[in-house]
This record gives C-alpha cells, sequence and structure tokens, in this order.
C-alpha cells in the first residue's frame, strides 16, 4: 500500500520490476541481444526479415505466457481487466504498426534502451508515455475511463 | 542451448510482468490516467527493471562476446528521425487506448485468452501492414 494511491502495488511492482530486469539481462550477457518483445515477436512470425535466430525469438515468446502461466499457478490467480473488443481491436492495431514503425516498444526502449542511455530510446519512452498521458486523458475526456 | 535461454529469459519476463500488475490492462490505464485515480506502480516496475539492466550493461561493456554466443547484435542506428517519433507517438496511442503493450499483451495469453487474442491478432496485422507498406 501506498498513502494516497489507493491501487498502487509497489513493492509487488518493484520485485517483478527486477524479475524483467535479470531477464533482459540474460538476453543481453547470455545471446548479446536486446529483449524487445515487438521486434522478437515480429522475428518469431515471420514478419521481419534479421534479427535474432527464428527459434530463439519464438522461445522468448513462448516464454512470455509461460512465466504468466506459472505465477498463476504458483501464486495464484493473476487480475485482468480488459477493455471492449472493439477497443482491443483498434489499440492492438496501433501497438503493432507504432511498435514497428518506431523500432520498439516499453521493453526494448523503455527498460533496455533507457538503461543503456540511448538517445534515440529516451526520446522514443518520452514520446510514447506522453502520447499514452495524452490519449487517456482525451478518452477521459471523452467519458471512456 | 540458446533456444533454452530465450525460454528461460521470456519465462523470467512473463513472470515478472504477472508479478508486478502489468499484466492488466486497467492497472497500466490507470498509471496513464492522471485525472483519475492514478496508480504509480508502472514507475516502481520501471525502476526495478532498469536497475539490473544498468548493471548488465556495464558489465557487457567489458565482455568480448556474450556467454553463449560469438557476438553482440546490437542496435546501432543514432539516427532521430521522423518514423521513430511518428512510431513511438502511435504506439503510446494504441498502449493508452487498450492498455496493453506487446509484453503483457503476450503473457496474458495465459492468463485471459479470449480477450488478449484479440489483441494480439489485431497488433500482428498491425505489424504486417507496416512491413507491407515500407521497405
Amino acid at each position: 500500500m501506498l498513502p494516497g494511491f489507493p491501487h498502487a502495488m509497489p513493492v509487488a511492482g518493484f520485485i517483478g520490476g527486477l524479475m524483467i530486469g535479470v531477464a533482459a539481462a540474460l538476453m543481453l550477457l547470455g545471446l548479446g541481444r536486446i529483449a524487445g518483445v515487438s521486434g522478437l515477436l515480429a522475428r518469431a512470425t515471420g514478419l521481419a526479415d534479421g534479427g535474432a535466430p527464428r527459434a530463439v525469438a519464438a522461445a522468448f515468446v513462448i516464454g512470455l505466457p509461460l512465466g504468466a502461466w506459472i505465477v498463476a499457478q504458483v501464486h495464484g490467480p493473476v487480475a485482468t481487466t480488459f477493455p471492449a473488443p472493439l477497443t482491443l481491436t483498434l489499440g492492438g492495431l496501433i501497438v503493432g504498426y507504432g511498435t514497428r514503425l518506431g523500432s520498439g516498444c516499453t521493453s526494448g526502449h523503455g527498460v533496455c534502451g533507457l538503461s543503456r542511455l540511448s538517445k534515440r530510446s529516451m526520446i522514443a519512452t518520452a514520446l510514447f508515455m506522453a502520447s499514452g498521458f495524452v490519449s487517456v486523458g482525451l478518452i477521459r475526456a471523452l467519458g471512456g475511463m | 542451448m540458446r533456444a533454452m535461454i530465450a525460454l528461460l529469459s521470456g519465462t523470467i519476463f512473463g513472470s515478472g510482468l504477472a508479478l508486478s500488475g502489468m499484466a492488466d490492462p486497467m492497472r497500466v490505464r490507470r498509471f496513464l490516467d492522471l485525472f483519475g485515480a492514478w496508480d504509480p506502480t508502472l514507475a516502481f516496475v520501471m525502476g526495478g527493471a532498469i536497475l539490473p539492466m544498468a548493471l548488465a550493461w556495464s558489465m557487457q561493456r567489458r565482455m568480448a562476446k556474450p556467454l553463449a554466443c560469438n557476438t553482440f547484435n546490437l542496435p546501432q542506428t543514432q539516427k532521430l528521425d521522423g518514423r521513430l517519433a511518428l512510431g513511438a507517438v502511435l504506439f503510446g496511442i494504441g498502449w493508452g487506448i487498450a492498455g496493453l503493450c506487446p509484453g503483457p499483451a503476450l503473457a496474458d495469453l495465459a492468463l485471459a485468452p479470449r480477450s488478449a487474442l484479440i489483441f494480439v491478432g489485431a497488433m500482428l496485422i498491425g505489424v504486417a501492414a507496416h512491413r507491407l507498406t515500407t521497405k
């Protein structure tokens, strides 16, 4: 609990964050690659040329739901609340296109790029955070939150 | 061996997403909702993730090659261009609309497959659209 923020999970968030960082460090130091989910997904599905070997990309991508599944078995149900299918479709289309055009998402630019002090990633992260705040602000202004 | 390391990395990554609350689109939207009941959890996740990675980059700079491969294959581009900016802005819009980015969406395939499949399917169409429209 964090005073003033009824929904916050600072401790679980930080511990889960450490695990994400350790996972990305394993990719970097073990395989010499960035743990960028959008790029690895495109590679695993044959929608990108170059990049990680396809088996490596596919193995990483399969690990994501596997890890979440293990947490649900060991730790109990993981709460998720999703928006309506039409909202998911619209969001998914834009995320897919945008992450490829911008060469990365929260993992590649946010976690790996910021910690590398990459200027491209700093700019990308600042922009996607800002546009995320603005788009949710607009949705709220239009009565959608 | 290499695929096993990638599988282990993905599994730890997915576990971290589920434990941290980032697999919940509502929580992510509450982080992006500055004018609502703001939920700062995502900032703690980011902080937690960047710490081990900062250490890893400092180790990487002193390594000739990765532990299980012959070379580092890291992005070398330094160019700050319109594609980077437009792509990031678009990604942020979609992230705000759905409360999902690629990692959590894939992790959610195990937690809420029906909703996650809709988003992941649409996301792959977006990825394919980018591939078809750019050279």
